[in-house]
């Protein structure tokens, strides 16, 4: 009954026991972790076949369709057979593209989504590496990304790849800010980077204490995975697919895989910083209960993320630009301004919060009035009814 | 500590492998029929003008002026928040005059409309 309650580790200790009997101890090392990364590295796959096949179906049901239905029961072996599609590929390479950048190019963005799980936690002590720069690794991986598009469109030598990757650029490096910012409140109040550490000091859920920090942080994230609303580097309906409109084959797959295991790391990322991650009922005294609790956070996380893109329609990138810098960016400021306030007061910890709270809806409060007004008087300069 | 990091390592090496396994598995499997017509650029069937590597709007480089700014106060930000607990008061006098500084040069850059889409 001990071994079952804490089921994961025990697992593990019991296996490095049985092969530490004939190896010597560095390659015990070596071999545990060839085979922790070999089971992070496949996250992005295994979110790729589970979350393509969720999202056309929930997009189906909001546009009031069926979704995949024909492939195995309810359509679930449809990724498999896209998957199977996309390996037996012709692989087109454009005459006029640079070859070695556009072939590099697929590799290094599935790099940027793959090493993004290394620091994961997806319950008490399972965790590819505990790194005492988490939060920090978490920020400079996902800037990997945006080489890897703008040199996907760069290379490919095409003018709609081009325009794609400069609006991804611009939109990413605008978004990174409030992301960071927001990430920085979590660590400020958690006084560590360690993801583990920020897990486990969250006795209340930080979007309950943070709410402004998390409206932002989610935002952000919608924009760094490039999703509708915010998907205008590759706006089909303006410049076909954005960056990788010249690939075809496999080296389209990991541009495909790559979104999807961005998408799924941003919601893992969101159930960690601000959900609690693998905190729940009963986690605490029987940790296997921990990776149900965080999976079923981050799918929610996911459905929420599809649910809007099922909703709203496409940004223009001037909008888009404009609500990073002149909302997103001042009030995440402000935000990490007051939460440092807060945490300088001479009172318990559970008042502390309740201030940052306070703070954080006022923040809130005062931002939407602000794009309200700005909003009805854009409306009448230009004499759009309504509004 | 270091441990840590050489997983870092062998993850990166196996996060380059996997891609590359993949690509040189689609090699082996898939038809292999390049022609002009499939090989020139792909415009929506008009042929291309021009070369396509000329000069780019400058309001992305804008952007990314304002940006290498705020990035490099984010870094300051993470060690300043670690710390923060172990800091007196000063530290939060510190951070306010930082952020009011770059607030106002984020107000300066509004007021100089590089943030309107030209």
């Amino acid at each position: 009954m001990d071994y079952i309650r804490d089921f994961f580790i025990n697992f593990a200790h019991s296996w490095t026991t049985w092969i530490s009997g004939g190896l010597p101890g560095w390659a015990v090392t070596v071999v545990n972790f060839l085979l922790g990364g070999l089971i992070l590295v496949m996250m992005p796959v295994i979110a790729t076949l589970a979350l393509t096949w969720m999202e056309r179906k929930v997009i189906g049901r909001i546009q009031n369709r069926l979704g995949p239905n024909r492939v195995g029961p309810w359509g679930i072996f449809q990724a498999i057979a896209d998957a199977v599609k996309m390996l037996i590929k012709e692989d087109i390479i454009p005459d006029r593209a640079d070859r070695p950048v556009f072939n590099l190019a697929p590799i290094l963005i599935f790099v940027g989504a793959a090493m993004l799980w290394a620091v994961i936690p997806f319950g008490r002590r399972m965790i590819g590496q505990d790194l005492n720069i988490g939060a920090l690794y978490v920020v400079a991986i996902g800037s990997i990304t945006t080489v890897a598009v703008l040199m996907a469109g760069w290379a490919s030598n095409n003018k709609f790849a081009l325009i794609g990757a400069f609006r991804v650029v611009a939109q990413l490096l605008s978004y990174e800010i409030p992301m960071v910012l927001s990430i920085g409140v979590v660590v400020l109040v958690v006084g560590s980077m360690r993801m583990g550490t920020i897990v486990e000091s969250q006795w209340v859920p930080f979007c309950l204490v943070l709410p402004v920090a998390f409206i932002t942080y989610v935002l952000a994230a919608i924009a760094e995975t490039g999703r509708a609303p915010f998907d205008l580097l590759e706006a089909d309906s303006e410049i076909v697919a954005g960056y990788f409109v010249e690939y075809s084959g496999l080296k389209f797959g990991w541009f495909y895989i790559a979104e999807y295991g961005n998408l799924m790391a941003v919601s893992a990322i969101t159930t960690t910083l601000f959900l609690g991650g693998w905190r729940g009922p009963f986690a605490g005294a029987a940790p296997v209960l921990g990776p149900l609790y965080f999976i079923i956070k981050t799918v929610l996380v996911i459905f929420v993320l599809m649910w809007i893109r099922g909703t709203l329609p496409r940004f223009r990138i001037d909008q888009m630009l404009a609500f990073a810098w002149k909302v997103l960016v001042p009030a995440a400021l402000v935000n990490l301004l007051w939460v440092a306030a807060a945490l300088k007061l001479p009172v318990p910890q559970a008042v502390q919060y309740a201030v940052m709270l306070v703070g954080n809806l006022a923040i809130l409060g005062v931002t939407l009035t602000l794009l309200g007004q700005s909003a009805k008087q854009h409306a009448k300069r230009h004499g759009l009814a309504g509004a | 500590m270091l441990s840590q990091y050489a997983f870092i390592g062998v993850f990166a090496i196996v996060a380059f492998a996997l891609p590359i396994i993949g690509l040189l598995m689609a090699w082996l499997l898939r038809p292999k029929k390049p022609n002009p017509a499939k090989n020139s650029t792909y415009e929506c069937g008009v042929e291309t003008i021009g070369d396509t590597w000329v000069q780019f709007k400058a309001q992305y480089y804008l952007y990314a002026l304002i940006f290498v700014v705020f990035d490099v106060e984010a870094a300051f930000v993470f060690p300043w928040a670690v710390a923060y607990n172990k800091l007196g008061v000063y530290a939060l006098v510190e951070m306010v005059l930082f952020v009011a500084i770059l607030l106002g040069g984020l107000l300066y850059a509004w007021r100089k409309q590089a943030l309107d889409w030209h």
